[in-house]
């Protein structure tokens, strides 16, 4: 962790208008809702599909996305990476700079609006609030760090993260049930249901597997993120 | 005292070769690297920068290999051509943080004697968005000196400057190579290089095209045929008094005017009003008609 570099990138990212952006999913989650604690209708089951659908399976994601992409590649495009890589920083101290970044504004802006949602709608009924506020944030960690590497990889990393978590976790997911297990959303959802009693809340694979997938995730993201900065060209050329 | 070498470098991009089978070694003093744009000026001073892997050959900074190599960077600070830097920063924040990434032992007296070096305390609580591009170009520069190293590299410094800053940094730069340090700058401009460089090094269409000081280098440039469109007021008259003086090499009478091949270029264009003069032909207008860059080298990468 180097405190210069993650200073730097978090008034870049709040600087511009991404932070707005940041802040319209969360917004979007409190107000439906405020909505629905409003209109009487948010029983567990409502409040455990607000959170599964809205805050675990769209927000989080895109999230993660926007975060984890955002904190490195427009630096990459720009070639202002450039003045990161001049200096004798070990490589794996910058990716781990960015990520952290990354992960705090995930929990900022995704994980803490999770937990107030979720107060709002049931207060911690069968703690299924605290479950989901868990298993976001174990999701957060994994997507965010797969979307760190993916940005130091590809310059269509926004495009690429889109269309796995548009396509593969959300329609392939629905239409083929073996590969929903092969996705970060279901690995989350089997943590949040050891966390809550809620027979809402179930996943086509177990805890230990999830768990073991989850961490599996986080740490190749990240190593493959610092193997590609140390081989990094970087060209102001063009 | 640090030395660059570079050995046998290569570097292509799929099927084009923008570098090709370069070797230099660039030691103290101030290096100009002159090529016309395309040449692989850039692509030398990133792969000298470790921004990018040779494809094949060696670049080494005191014997150490430069690509994956972060440690360099203790000696070698780099002036990238692009004027992005973090906007958002102002002029002392920017220095400030690339000192603190150094892990200088005093990061704030460090930022503060590099800005002095640019002159740009006057700017540095100002954000960098907001700097013309010859203020963006020396807090980039104080930068990249903020670790006083040993190894400095431009790429086009010069580029969108106007005339008094560009003094102002050839004075600075000058400065720093009489410290001692290896300064290596780049330029599509021959007059720049001219000014500041005592060695040069040629680059054209990836090759390494000629080496040596300036004279060596303006000789070869001068030392070869100009061409000139000449307009006169009786051209048949000039055309023959040119041919009969024998400073010119042929005399080609076309409709905008005479094309002159000129043997000497100083000399021919020292003889042309004596000759138009004696002949009694008035000259309204001389214009060397392959005066660009690319035409120079062109003739350089031929001989």
């Amino acid at each position: 962790m180097n405190a210069t570099i993650a200073a730097i990138t978090f008034r870049a990212m709040l600087g511009r208008r991404r932070a707005l952006l940041l802040l319209v999913l969360p917004l979007l989650l409190l107000t439906l809702s405020v909505g629905l604690r409003a209109a009487d209708v948010a029983d567990l089951e409502v409040s455990a599909g607000v959170l599964q659908q809205f805050a675990l399976a769209t927000l989080l994601p895109l999230l993660a996305l926007i975060a984890g992409t955002g904190v490195i590649g427009p630096e990459i495009d720009d070639g202002q990476i450039m003045y990161v890589l001049t200096k004798p920083t070990p490589r794996h101290v910058i990716v781990f700079s960015k990520l952290a970044v990354a992960i705090a504004l995930v929990v900022a802006f995704g994980v803490v609006p999770t937990l107030a949602a979720g107060l709002v709608l049931t207060g911690n009924t069968a703690g299924v609030t605290a479950a989901f506020t868990i298993g976001v944030l174990a999701a957060g960690i994994a997507y965010t760090s797969v979307f760190v590497a993916l940005a130091v990889l590809s310059r269509n990393a926004v495009t690429i993260g889109l269309l796995y978590a548009l396509v593969w976790e959300s329609l392939l997911g629905s239409v083929a049930p073996g590969a929903r297990s092969a996705s970060v959303q279901q690995w989350a959802l089997s943590v949040a249901d050891a966390f809550t009693d809620a027979s809402v809340v179930t996943s086509t694979v177990r805890l230990p597997v999830a768990v073991a997938l989850l961490a599996a995730v986080t740490v190749v993201g990240a190593l493959l993120a610092v193997m590609r900065l140390r081989r990094l060209p970087v060209t102001s050329a063009e | 005292m640090s030395v660059l070498r570079l050995e046998n470098v290569s570097r292509w991009y799929g099927n084009v070769v923008a570098v090709n089978g370069i070797s230099m070694t660039i030691g103290p003093g101030v290096t100009g690297l002159l090529g016309p744009n395309g040449a692989g000026k850039s692509t030398l001073i990133h792969m000298m920068g470790g921004f990018l892997a040779p494809s094949s050959g060696t670049v080494e900074l005191d014997g150490a290999p430069v690509w994956g190599n972060p440690d360099v960077y203790r000696s070698l600070g780099l002036v990238p051509e692009r004027e992005t830097a973090y906007d958002f920063l102002t002029g002392w924040q920017f220095v400030h943080a690339m000192a603190k990434l150094h892990k200088l032992p005093d990061p704030a007296a460090a930022a503060r004697r590099a800005i002095a070096l640019v002159e740009m305390e006057h700017a540095q609580e100002r954000a960098i968005g907001t700097y013309s591009k010859g203020m963006k170009q020396r807090i980039k520069m104080a930068s990249a000196l903020v670790h006083d190293p040993p190894v400095l590299l431009l790429d086009e410094p010069f580029n969108g400057m106007d005339p008094r800053q560009r003094l102002q940094l050839m004075d600075l730069i000058r400065a720093m190579a009489a410290e001692g340090r290896t300064i290596l700058f780049s330029s599509h401009i021959l007059e720049e290089v001219e000014r500041l460089a005592g060695h040069i090094e040629v680059v054209v269409a990836g090759r390494h095209a000629a080496s040596g000081d300036f004279r060596a280098i303006r000789r070869l440039m001068t030392d070869r045929p100009h061409r000139f469109l000449v307009r006169s007021s009786d051209d048949r008259r000039l055309a023959a008094a040119i041919i009969s003086d024998g400073s010119s090499r042929g005399v080609h009478l076309t409709d905008q005017g005479l094309e002159v091949e000129a043997v000497d270029f100083q000399r021919f264009t020292w003889l042309l009003p004596r000759v138009a003069r004696d002949a009694g032909v008035r000259l309204l207008e001389v214009s060397p008609s392959d005066e660009s860059l690319e035409s120079v080298f062109s003739y350089l990468v031929a001989q």
